[in-house]
């Protein structure tokens, strides 16, 4: 008994005051992507060195810095690495959370610092008060649905000390029927596509959806796969090859996500900071200048 | 069968075509002398007109020796399922794959499931029958957040007669997608080798590294390469084992040590995070090398965290170790005894705490870094405490790995002469890959030992290219381990195999 307390003393308390206070990521942390609005010409060094296929070309800007897809990107930084203009660089922000799918698009600041812009900036404006309910209490529920298992484990972490999910109402439990929403990872195999669909149906309403990493909004790098759905954010063309039925199926049970949390994994700061923005709390998700399409406009893909 | 060394790829027309039966006679041969199998696969003609044979990877650790043989095409063979345990799933796998039917196999159970492959919609479990028998189902979707898999229990009271483990919802077709890119596109490939097993980044990708740098010989990589990719994955070891004592200490109801190891767990990634800015340590590794380096006020800094961060692990781990009532729980629970272990093919912390000195960091060492410890940690008894106390020492051994590898990266900076010879490394290492070779990766990652093999054709591109994850193999030793028990043994017993879903299913 002594020897715990003696041992709980020298462990101390490791509970970060966030949101006052800021984490310590490492300086090699790649956040939020932020583009300048550069001449490429035919350059396409950045195409070339994406493995996810993450970069678009503007319709409207065809020779021009290229659109960045939170959604498909695993922040891995090769586009940064081969640019030879600096047009690409990675800013330490881990608020990477959107609420659509478009709001992952982000495209090259113009100069003076204002762009196209037009995206919500404020989570309680973005969110209003849909999910008011769940403003002190919110029970998720997590299935990992082809997950790599490295967006479950920081998911996971937010249980832990450093995080502390519980000062702020939120919890994991084990039942969907005791849940107010689903976090998916994962880019949906087929073989889960069922347990998914059942699980949700299992969750009273109303209900929230967090889609997090790069898998389950897009199918992230097994967008290809035949044995996948890629993923929840149902974007033409980021479908699997396998089965579009069972994609539909997803569409059809509605589990279309309220809030995407990109990366690979997404880093727990992330997580939570999406998560909270779903209740319209925290700082704004993404600065209303990094989005240059709104849901309408066209791109190139591939 | 073609003996060789380990770190050498050997030319395809080397490895012997063999009869089907002849070849399952030098496999059961080899097994009784003490050899192991690596990988066992159906291996595609080149030319691609369907035709498939197979190829058998063997092992023998004490001798720090390969053997590899093949077939010619086939559409059948003899199974040695029964005679040799530890093929029992390749066999099933081969014809999941291709069709090949493993004649005589006692039950061709799907493996992942794949909705389109031969037998792939077979549902059938094992079922105990008797008027006071009954069965209990669980998942795939579990309690936690956990990766699915479905477990069901033929039990007789509280004893489990019976546990059967049925995987695959989490089949991404990781092998397929990968085999093509890891010829044309290696770079984007190492990047999803990387989610082969999210938890095991680092050693994956050091394997696809390994296998691609030996298939073209490039030789030692500088010991600067060598420092940098061994951090990385003790680093991974250090946070796995940690968080698996936390996860262990929590379903004995301990909750301290859970707790705190949570945190260190994080701690830990933290520094792999400093290493490359993930982390899971991806992008860590690059072909030829490790695409980032340390300055030495980056290694002195990671240093004093680290010596602090080993300080709490300890610190926790003895405070656990010291309840008499989680030593009590945890032994003699869930045993795999030495003999069984061996005739399954266990490997890793598993069959370490068997009894079994099972450890690729000293049968197949990556470089000629001393280690940290005269050989494998094992222990005897193969239960709950002895998977529990090989990680709490292998602990201290990776603490003391990168403690010296930091300490080497801080006192030999990089000058530009060597930084111009790595890069020279890494352009030579994503040369094309020579034709109609075999070569083989074996990387002890924290849950065991990870295999990559491939075999080129005759234009560089790869025929085969298999990832064997430690859980392939000791998913049929958690199942067993679980004979005798009661079922809430389970998640403790789960907690001190900690196999991957993905990493099985693929
Ligand atoms: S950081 Fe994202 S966009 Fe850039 S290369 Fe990597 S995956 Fe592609
Ligand atoms: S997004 Fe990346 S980390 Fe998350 S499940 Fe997919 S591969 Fe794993």
């Amino acid at each position: 008994m002594f020897r715990i307390l003696a041992e709980r003393l020298k462990q101390g308390s490791r509970t970060l005051d966030w949101p006052r206070k800021e984490p310590a990521l490492s300086p090699r942390y790649r956040g939020r992507p932020e583009l300048a609005d550069t001449a490429c010409g035919d350059c396409r060094a950045c195409y070339a060195a994406c493995p996810a296929g993450a970069l678009f070309t503007r319709a409207d800007a065809p020779g021009r810095t290229p659109l960045l897809d939170m959604a498909r990107c695993i922040f891995c930084g090769a586009c940064a690495e081969v640019c030879p203009e600096g047009a690409i660089r990675f800013s330490r922000d881990y608020r990477v959370a959107a609420a659509s799918r478009e709001g992952l698009l982000v495209g090259p600041r113009a100069a003076g610092g204002e762009g196209a812009g037009g995206a919500p900036a404020d989570p309680a404006a973005l969110m209003g008060d849909r999910f008011r309910l769940f403003r002190r209490s919110l029970k998720l529920r997590e299935v990992s649905a082809g997950g790599c298992n490295a967006c479950e484990a920081d998911t996971n972490v937010l249980g832990t000390l450093v995080y502390d999910l519980g000062r702020f109402g939120i919890e994991f439990t084990a039942s969907p029927r005791h849940a107010d929403g689903l976090v998916v990872t994962g880019p949906v195999t087929r073989n889960m596509c069922a347990a998914l669909v059942d699980t949700w149906a299992a969750v009273p309403r109303p209900r929230l959806l967090v889609a997090v990493g790069a898998c389950a909004i897009s199918g992230g790098l097994f967008r290809e796969a035949p044995e996948c759905l890629g993923g929840l954010g149902g974007t033409a063309g980021d479908t699997g090859p396998g089965a579009p039925a069972v994609a539909d199926t997803l569409t059809e049970a509605g589990l279309t996500p309220d809030i995407y949390v990109p990366g690979c994994p997404p880093n727990p700061w992330s997580i939570l900071a999406g998560i909270l923005a779903l209740r319209g709390e925290g700082r704004p998700l993404i600065p209303d200048w990094t989005l240059s399409v709104g849901p309408g406009q066209t791109i190139v893909r591939g | 069968m073609h003996e060789f060394d380990y770190r050498k790829a050997v030319a395809l027309n080397e490895v012997p075509v063999l009869t089907a039966e002849a070849l399952g006679e030098r496999i059961l041969e080899h097994v009784r002398d003490g050899w192991r199998v690596l990988a066992y696969f159906g291996l595609p003609e080149a030319g691609g007109d369907g035709a498939v044979g197979l190829c058998c990877v063997l092992a023998h650790d004490a001798e720090q020796r390969l053997a590899a043989a093949r077939t010619a095409p086939l559409t059948a063979f003899p199974s040695l399922a029964e005679a040799c345990p530890q093929v029992e799933l390749f066999e099933r796998e081969i014809y999941e794959e291709w069709g090949i039917l493993p004649e005589g196999h006692p039950w061709l159970k799907p493996v992942r499931r794949s909705p389109d492959a031969p037998g792939g919609s077979g549902r059938d479990f094992y079922r105990v029958d008797g008027s006071e028998v009954h069965e209990v189902g669980v998942g795939p979707v579990h309690a936690g957040i956990i990766e699915p898999g479905h477990f069901r229990f033929q039990c007789y009271g509280e004893i489990i007669l019976h546990l059967e483990i049925a995987l695959g919802y989490q089949h991404r077709a990781l092998m397929a997608l990968l085999r093509p890119r890891a010829a044309a596109e290696p770079v984007a490939a190492l990047r999803l080798a990387e989610c082969a097993a999210g938890d095991s980044s680092v050693a994956h990708a050091t394997a696809l590294c390994v296998l691609r740098e030996r298939l073209l010989g490039l030789g030692e990589l500088s010991e600067r390469c060598q420092r940098l990719r061994r951090a990385g994955l003790e680093l991974e070891r250090l946070a796995n084992h940690c968080g698996d004592l936390g996860a262990i200490a929590g379903d004995t109801g301990f909750l301290p040590t859970s707790s705190w190891n949570g945190r260190i767990r994080g701690d830990f990634l933290n520094l792999t995070a400093t290493l490359c800015g993930n982390r899971f340590g991806r992008g860590l590794l690059a072909y030829g090398g490790a695409a980032w380096g340390l300055s030495s006020e980056e290694c002195a800094d990671m240093a004093g965290r680290l010596a602090a961060t080993g300080r709490d692990a300890a610190g926790s781990a003895k405070t656990m170790f010291a309840s008499s009532s989680v030593g009590q729980r945890m032994a003699g629970t869930g045993q795999v005894t030495e003999a069984l272990a061996r005739e399954i093919g266990l490997v890793g912390v598993a069959a370490r705490a068997s009894g079994l000195p099972r450890d690729a960091r000293f049968h197949a060492p990556l470089s000629s870094l001393p280690q940290a410890a005269p050989g494998p940690r094992t222990e005897r008894t193969g239960d709950v405490f002895a998977r529990a106390e090989v990680r709490r020492a292998e602990m201290e051994d990776s603490l003391t790995m990168v403690e010296a590898d930091l300490d080497w990266l801080g006192r030999h900076p990089e000058d530009a002469a060597e930084r111009e010879r790595a890069h020279g490394m890494e352009k030579a290492a994503l040369a094309q890959l020579p034709p109609q070779r075999l070569a083989v990766a074996q990387v002890e990652g924290w849950r065991g030992e990870i295999c990559h093999v491939g075999v080129t054709g005759p234009d560089g591109d790869f025929l085969a290219l298999r990832v064997v994850d430690p859980s392939f193999h000791n998913w049929t030793g958690m199942a067993l381990a679980m004979r005798g028990g009661q079922i809430s043994d389970f998640p403790l017993c789960n907690k001190s195999f900690n196999l991957s879903y993905c990493g099985y299913d693929l």
